[in-house]
């Protein structure tokens, strides 16, 4: 084997430790903003975390993923109305504050969800597999602009921020370190899968779905496993996002944010274990940087993109990690 | 006469007017090289596609190890035991040689659904393929992504991931392509042994490794088998020497 200390691992260390840093040097300087943005950051890496196992490892380009982190947004959402009012949920079950139960009902949520989605997009390819899944995830942005009950286009306000048991959630590190370990978590669950059976013959779908077929694995069962997985994390994020802002709305919902998911990806590094989180910290700063200077931030995020696109293909972490190499 | 591992019959293919498959019958029996020659454009590798299932035949049936195998896909005939190596390499590019054998090692083993052990700390799977690496002589070069092999190597890698399969039968479409003189004769004494583990359908446009390897001969013209036989009755087969040797009669 090669060297065991990569410069991948550095820099992916380096980052993770980055990102724990500036919360708590916030909190030193009284800056409590920037909690919350290493928060934002910490959850948009990990819905890109999600998407990075379908469009990182599977090459499945899904322009869908955000219906997947607004129904984790309208899980926790509505669960938490549900909660505050004392209504019952349908058939009597009682609803719930109680973040784990919540990041589960999201999770199930996702996975119910996206294996139809998948199995219908997945006889598709290309242009018509980005196509379809972007359908999909309008359809159910429309339904949610169209039902009342929750909101509507107005979305639905999480009047107290659900909790988790032995944290006080409505103060701002705590949140960030609760999403920080979920996204670590993710991490591992992205490193664990790529390196197993089903992530080389995923990554070998990729390459070349017809070697893959020619060894006597079909390709379709491999993708819809990956694309609900994907799904699925994405999907918790959700429902950490609308914790953090205290609110769901079916912006959440729309192809802006499955775009934006595919930019943080394409920013870091696709199929990057580290990726999604040097992609996040770049989205964000960005946002936050250029969004006080002018509102047209988004123009110079194109520009940069367009830089990444045509002169850095690895993204940030092939810049800074080099390029990848499978054993 | 036992059953023969693999028969076609009467195959058709039709692409609008052309007929690329036009009512071929052929067997490979067990422990034999059949090898399948024709000129280009005669159909050889439209025909090895519908055997291995990438392509869909208009009519007529294809028998596996007494199995009709028309309704099943390319991973389900690759699963039963039908090994395939491409005209083209076709290859997990961005792997390692290693990583691709392994995949047909992995295969082999059942489902791939395993989400948790690193494969590259599974020795159940880098024993085996080392191991078929070493067979085609291709163990020096096990780390190096497959987009980095020579063209030569790529052939073999590809051979190496068939015989990971441990397969029933091997189709083989023109392993030799685009090797020098040294592989193709290296590569004819390889496939020479191979015969004993798994019966060999080669395509093959090399004469001298056909006549050297060749239990039995089909020639193939335009969609046609023209003539089958040992080498010797293909040799001196008037219309064969006429219209694919390209002697006057």
């Amino acid at each position: 084997m090669r060297k065991v200390v990569t410069r991948e691992a550095i820099a992916n260390g380096s980052l993770a430790l980055l990102l724990l840093a500036v919360p708590f040097a916030a909190i030193a300087m009284d800056e409590p903003f920037y909690v919350t943005l290493a928060t934002r950051i910490a959850i948009l890496a990990l819905a890109a975390v999600g998407l990075n196992i379908a469009l990182g490892l599977g090459g499945l380009v899904s322009f869908g993923h955000a219906a997947f982190f607004g129904l984790g947004g309208y899980a926790a959402g509505i669960l938490a109305t549900h909660a505050f009012n004392a209504e019952p949920l349908l058939l009597g079950i009682p609803a719930t504050t109680s973040m784990p139960v919540i990041w589960l009902v999201a999770l199930v949520v996702c996975g119910l969800v996206a294996l139809p989605i998948g199995a219908v997009s997945l006889r598709t390819s290309g242009v018509y597999f980005i196509m379809i899944t972007l359908a999909f995830a309008q359809m159910i942005y429309y339904f949610a602009i169209s039902w009342p009950a929750y909101g509507g286009q107005d979305g639905l306000s999480i009047y107290v921020r659900n909790s988790f048991p032995g944290v006080n959630t409505a103060l701002p590190l705590p949140l960030f370190l609760i999403c920080y370990g979920l996204l670590l978590l993710g991490l591992v669950l992205f490193w664990t899968l790529r390196n197993s059976r089903f992530g080389a013959a995923l990554q070998a779908a990729r390459q070349n779905p017809t070697r893959l077929a020619a060894v006597g694995i079909a390709p379709f069962n491999i993708r819809l496993t990956a694309f609900t997985v994907s799904a699925m994390i994405t999907g918790l994020a959700g429902a950490l996002f609308a914790d953090l802002n205290r609110f769901t709305s079916p912006s959440m919902l729309s192809w802006h944010m499955s775009g934006e998911l595919i930019v943080l990806i394409i920013l870091g590094g696709r199929g990057r274990l580290f990726g999604p989180v040097a992609g996040a910290m770049l989205f964000v700063l960005f946002e936050f940087a250029l969004g006080g200077i002018t509102e047209r931030w988004q123009l110079f995020l194109g520009l940069i993109l367009l830089g990444v696109v045509l002169f850095a293909r690895g993204g940030l972490m092939g810049f800074i990690a080099g390029r990848e190499r499978h054993g | 006469m036992a059953e023969p591992v693999l028969e076609i019959r009467d195959l058709k293919k039709s692409f609008g007017a052309l007929k690329a498959t036009d009512g071929v019958s052929l067997h490979l029996a067990s422990g034999e090289i059949h090898a399948l020659i024709g000129p280009n454009g005669a159909g050889k590798s439209t025909l090895i596609h519908q055997i291995s299932g990438s392509l869909t035949p208009d009519s007529g049936k294809i028998r596996f190890l007494g199995q009709d195998i028309a309704g099943l896909d390319m991973a389900a005939r690759a699963r039963l035991g039908l090994a395939r190596s491409f005209q083209t390499s076709s290859l997990a590019q961005e792997f390692s040689a290693l990583r691709n054998v392994m995949l047909a090692v992995q295969a082999r083993q059942g489902t791939s659904l395993r989400f948790f052990r690193p494969v590259m700390r599974d020795r159940s799977l880098t024993e085996p393929a080392m191991a078929m690496l070493e067979r085609v002589g291709l163990a020096g070069r096990a780390h190096v992504p497959a987009a980095e092999l020579s063209h030569g190597e790529r052939r073999q890698l590809e051979i190496a991931t068939a015989l990971a399969l441990g397969p029933k039968a091997f189709l083989l479409d023109e392993p030799m392509a685009g090797m020098g003189p040294e592989g193709a004769k290296n590569l004819t004494g390889f496939l020479d042994t191979l015969r004993q583990e798994a019966p060999i359908l080669l395509v093959e446009h090399d004469m001298d490794a056909v006549f050297a390897l060749a239990d039995r001969v089909s020639v193939l013209v335009y969609g046609r088998i023209i003539a089958t036989g040992d080498v010797d009755e293909i040799r001196n087969d008037p219309e064969v020497r006429r219209a694919y040797l390209g002697e006057p009669a």
